[in-house]
């Protein structure tokens, strides 16, 4: 099987700040994979490398075998960590500008999901909860048939209820073509729906495995490996 | 999620373990037909690869037996899920056994009890009692 994305000594520097430090990472599609470390240790700065929003300092990070370029772009669906919703707009609105940037976007997809969640397509964005503003744009997201789908904590901040909608949407999204990558901190909740996990810490990578070898192996919950690991 | 984990065991074990639960209380029945890979997924809220590997398990030890086109269902062979049952109902057995000798009672009088028990408050239900 092909790396759907690696990385090769990939290193990004903020002025005197490394943020990322020397990361070699093979990942393949049909895999869920869980992007996890405590606050500032490099999630974010990774997700935004893969989706070509930053340049590497040094190193290469290679999509499906190329450099990030438009060719990428078209196979990558990221979900940033913040609201980007437009809130003059409503859900038709939202849908009607998906379609017209994104080829693979698959609209009827997008209304089932929405009508499962009750929401009018007449809604407008600025009337959304948090909650709720967090499932349409995960919706939007996982509408589109990506191979990659860069998802920057996809949970943080939301009630138990919409956090099991997202965890559920994802794995019904699965396509065995694809690999979904999350990052978070909250590992107890995704622990259970990934197939490998990152750990990093300081811009480095710490351990790459199977969730199941990691709990084979340690007799932990990834968890409170996770926690043992990062205990300062 | 919908089911609950225990840490430091694959998920798919512990999948496998409560499958076989299921066959034993007939919640899955002998013959019936398993919910896809993305349905089961789904229920346990797991991602479709650890369920596929719960699934592969099942059908190597012989709970589950593919149909090329039609999908997967639970074995109709009455011995093994007689030997099922039995194995789980040891593994209980000895689960009570373990805590009540933990707790100092002989073998005697934790079968008295036992007994006792079923006399009192833990009687069977007379009637729609499944067999």
């Amino acid at each position: 099987m092909s790396n759907i994305l690696e990385c090769r000594n990939l290193t990004k520097k903020f002025g005197p700040v490394t943020a990322l430090d020397s990361v070699n990472l093979e990942l393949v599609p049909g895999r869920i994979v869980g992007l996890l470390g405590p606050n500032g240790s490099g999630k974010t700065t990774m997700i935004k490398l893969a989706a070509r929003l930053l340049q590497p300092t040094s190193g290469e990070i290679l999509i499906d075998g190329m450099a990030p370029g438009a060719e990428s772009k078209e196979i990558i669906s990221y979900l940033p960590d913040r609201d980007f919703l437009p809130d003059y707009m409503n859900v038709e609105g939202l849908l009607g500008f998906y379609q017209d940037f994104y080829e693979d976007f698959d609209r009827e997809r997008a209304v089932g999901m929405l009508e499962n969640l009750g929401i009018d397509l007449s809604m407008g964005l600025k009337k959304m909860s948090k909650g709720t503003r967090e499932k349409v744009q995960l919706i939007l997201t996982m509408s589109r048939r990506a191979r990659i789908y860069l998802l920057d904590e996809p949970i943080a901040g939301v009630d138990p209820a919409a956090r099991d909608y997202i965890l559920r949407t994802i794995i019904s999204n699965y396509d065995e073509e694809a690999m979904v990558l999350i990052s978070t901190h909250l590992i107890s909740d995704v622990e259970s729906i990934l197939d490998e996990a990152i750990f990093i810490r300081e811009g480095r990578v710490l351990l790459f495995d199977s969730c199941d070898a990691i709990r084979e192996r340690t007799g932990k919950s990834l968890d409170t490996y996770f926690r043992e690991t990062f205990a300062y | 999620m919908a089911w609950n984990y225990k840490p430091g065991v694959p998920i798919y074990q512990q999948i496998v373990s409560i499958m076989k639960a299921g066959i034993a209380s007939g919640t899955y029945p002998a013959g019936s037909r398993v919910p896809t890979v993305r349905e089961m997924a789904l229920e346990a809220g797991v991602n479709p690869n650890t369920m596929q590997r719960a699934f592969a398990e099942m059908e190597r030890e012989g709970y589950f037996y593919s149909v090329r086109t039609s999908g997967r269902y639970v074995t109709e062979d009455t011995e093994k899920l007689k030997d099922l049952r039995k194995s789980l109902s040891q593994a209980h057995i000895g689960e009570l056994f373990r805590q009540l000798r933990g707790l100092g009672m002989k073998d005697e009088e934790i079968l008295t009890a036992v007994r006792e028990w079923t006399e009192t408050e833990g009687r069977e239900p007379a009637a729609g009692r499944k067999e």
